[in-house]
């Protein structure tokens, strides 16, 4: 076979049938089922008679929907509760796994997954959702649908795809102090830009990602969509294995060891070919912040706004007053200067445990400021258990902020969790669009450490220098 | 599936580039568990002003462009969430077809497995087709799938690429999964070979 990309292994070990023109009928190990996107899904396999191939191979949970406050009410939005309703009676309907809001389980899809062990190495994992690429952080070849793919796999366990291309990030050196995944990952995006990634799957490589934990690597995978690619990969290595090792829907005992072999021996050959490849270097990486409406939209903590006067390109330059416009912002001002409503700390790019326990460092013993609205949301009901028993919620609570129930929450707004027009909120997810957090809501993209010290200071600040 | 073959129409103009799904049709309109309905919902951030009043400039609000087709619109189309959401709701609104430097893979795919043509032209192309479209009240053009060309105007057309596979589903309006179902054999030998080889992704399959 010659040497091989640890995509093209997974792909190859997948593919059902293929045609002369490359077509590929590609087999799906596992799919993540969320209130959203599915009941159109459900509705069209009703209406043509067919029921799910393995219903046991999906997993759905509610999470765009769900309240984060006092949940012993239900949901008082009818349509949120219809739409919640609906995936827990086609789940009920046809067997597929689903744990419900008052279930210690439920949380962000991409979350839960790996947290229960349903994500695991080597598979193919889908979800009606662009951010499955998450996934990819387990060495997983993970990837958004869209409704009526959702219904093709749950009927067929298959999809009809094309091989894309493959693209090699590779991150070498060491990271400066104070500069996490989140700062990585917005720095790549702001190199490459926000449809750089198009038609690829990104294999992310070198010293730095070696270095992330699982919950780093997540956090970089999951914005791989956020630069257009199709999927973000990391190599499984040990930390993968001990990360998935004794999970509830992790296999056990003597299945385990032959799994973790199988495992170790993904990761991309020496000799094999990418079609594309960038390099960055850690030192060059500093905080990031994003100033504009989408996430290629971004700078160094200690950096300031474009001027839409120095650009050239006639479309760069209006995209980019038309984006200060929308965010407020006058050109040129530092980014240290910009003074911030509310802070959210969430979103399944960083709402897992090791986030919380690095915003609540910041903030341990500090108040948030007096202009500010703060809030964390954790990323399931196991990681605010988890949160719990380690007192990060009496640091966050002390401090000033809201401590909440588990779901997406203000990273699209969906629920009660709004920005109001005009609002300027720090915020650990993953998307800066217009309206994103509320219609005429204003996003800041971050990282936890930095959402956090903003929230103190009300305005961002460099971590790197900031004393108190 | 509505079949996709020839469409002449009225060309809409949007020239922004990376329009996100979210913009398309924003989250408030996502809690429908309904395919249908969705134009309500399609632009709505950017059809109305802060103040609530109309835009009068933005397509959608002008009356030339109440029967459009088609729509002309920058790079990157579509870029953001996997909302089928977004080829609903401006399939709502009649659109069939939509002319782009380039386009977000995940809404690319979606296009096609709702019968909307989601065409690729040069940035030079596309930006032809705004200066016409701004110099006539109403500029058309016959998009063909068969011959994979947009007609712009007697005589002169533009070429695109389409993967065969694609094109013939969208041709012939065919349902996806019936077409993957025919594989049935396949797929279950392939379960059997895989379920024997790595029994860890066949927990719900004890053996
Ligand atoms: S947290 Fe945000 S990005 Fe993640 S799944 Fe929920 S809505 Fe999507």
């Amino acid at each position: 076979m010659g040497s091989q990309t640890l995509f093209e292994k997974i792909w190859n070990q997948h593919v059902v049938r293929e045609e002369p023109d490359g077509t590929t009928l590609l087999y799906i190990d596992r799919q993540l089922v969320h209130e959203v996107t599915s009941p159109q899904a459900f509705e069209g396999l009703r209406l043509a008679g067919r029921s799910p191939r393995r219903p046991l191979a999906a997993l759905a949970v509610p999470d765009h929907n769900v309240p984060t406050t006092d949940r012993s009410q239900g949901i008082s939005d009818p349509m949120s509760a219809v739409q919640i309703s609906t995936l827990e009676n086609n789940c009920a309907e046809f067997g597929i796994p689903y744990y419900g809001m008052q279930d210690i389980r439920q949380g962000i899809v991409h979350v839960i997954g790996p947290e229960q062990g349903f994500t695991l190495p080597g598979m193919t994992i889908v979800c009606g959702d662009s951010h499955t690429s998450t996934h990819g952080a387990f060495g997983a070849l993970a990837f958004g649908i869209g409704t009526s793919e959702v219904e093709h796999v749950l009927a067929t366990q298959c999809l009809v795809q094309k091989r894309p291309q493959t693209m090699e990030i590779r991150v070498e050196g060491t990271l400066p102090d104070y500069c996490s995944p989140k700062d990585v990952i917005l720095a790549i995006i702001g190199r490459i830009g926000i449809g750089g990634g198009i038609g690829q799957v990104v294999e992310y490589t070198g010293a730095i990602i070696r270095s992330f934990s699982m919950e780093g690597r997540m956090t970089l995978c999951n914005m791989s969509i956020e630069a257009g690619a199709r999927a973000g990969l990391v190599s499984p290595d040990e930390k993968t294995v001990e990360y998935v090792k004794g999970r509830p829907l992790s296999p056990q005992g003597e299945t385990f060891e032959q799994a973790r072999k199988a495992w170790l021996d993904l990761s991309t050959d020496s000799g094999a070919r990418y079609d594309n490849l960038v390099e960055l270097q850690g030192e060059d990486i500093s905080p990031q912040v994003t100033w504009g409406t989408n996430p290629g939209m971004v700078t160094d903590v200690n950096g300031t706004v474009p001027n839409p006067a120095d650009i050239e390109d006639e479309k760069v330059r209006s995209a980019t007053q038309r984006a200060l416009d929308y965010m407020g912002l006058q050109p040129s001002i530092p980014v240290c200067d910009i003074q911030i409503d509310r802070v959210f700390i969430g979103s399944c790019t960083n709402s897992r445990i090791e986030d919380l326990r690095v915003a609540a460092k910041y903030v341990q013993g500090k108040r948030v400021s007096g202009k500010v609205k703060a809030m964390v949301v954790p990323g399931s009901g196991l990681v605010k258990q988890q949160a719990e028993e380690e007192g990060l919620d009496r640091i966050f609570r002390e401090a000033g902020f809201e401590w909440r129930e588990p779901g997406c929450s203000m990273c699209l707004a969906m629920n009660a969790d709004v920005l109001t027009p005009g609002e300027r909120c720090a915020s650990t997810s993953n998307r800066n669009f217009e309206g994103r957090q509320g219609k005429g809501g204003r996003t800041h993209l971050v990282s936890p450490a930095m959402a956090a010290a903003a929230a103190v200071e009300g305005h961002f600040v460099d971590i790197r220098s900031w004393n108190v | 599936m509505q079949a996709f073959t020839t469409l002449t129409g009225t060309v809409a103009p949007l020239n922004r580039g990376d329009v996100d799904t979210d913009q398309i049709i924003p989250k408030q309109y996502l809690k429908t568990i309904h395919r249908t309905g969705l134009k309500e919902g399609l632009f709505a951030d950017w059809r109305s002003r802060p103040d609530g009043s109309l835009d009068p400039d933005f397509f959608s609000n002008q009356s030339r462009y109440r029967d459009a087709t088609i729509l002309l619109t920058g790079e990157n189309f579509g870029c953001g969430s996997s909302r089928e959401h977004a080829p609903w709701a401006l399939l709502d609104y009649g659109i069939r077809c939509i002319l782009a430097p380039s386009f977000a893979d995940i809404f690319y795919n979606n296009c096609f497995q709702n019968g909307i043509l989601p065409v690729v032209l040069t940035v030079q192309e596309i930006q032809t087709l705004f200066d016409r479209v701004r110099s006539q009240n109403i500029y058309q053009v016959t998009v063909n799938l068969v011959q994979q060309a947009v007609l712009v105007s007697e005589g002169e057309r533009y070429t695109f690429d389409v993967d065969p596979f694609r094109k013939d589903c969208m041709l012939k309006g065919l349902d996806g999964i019936a077409l993957t179902l025919q594989h049935e054999a396949a797929i279950s030998a392939y379960e059997s070979h895989r379920a024997h080889q790595d029994p860890w992704l066949f927990h719900d399959q004890r053996r």
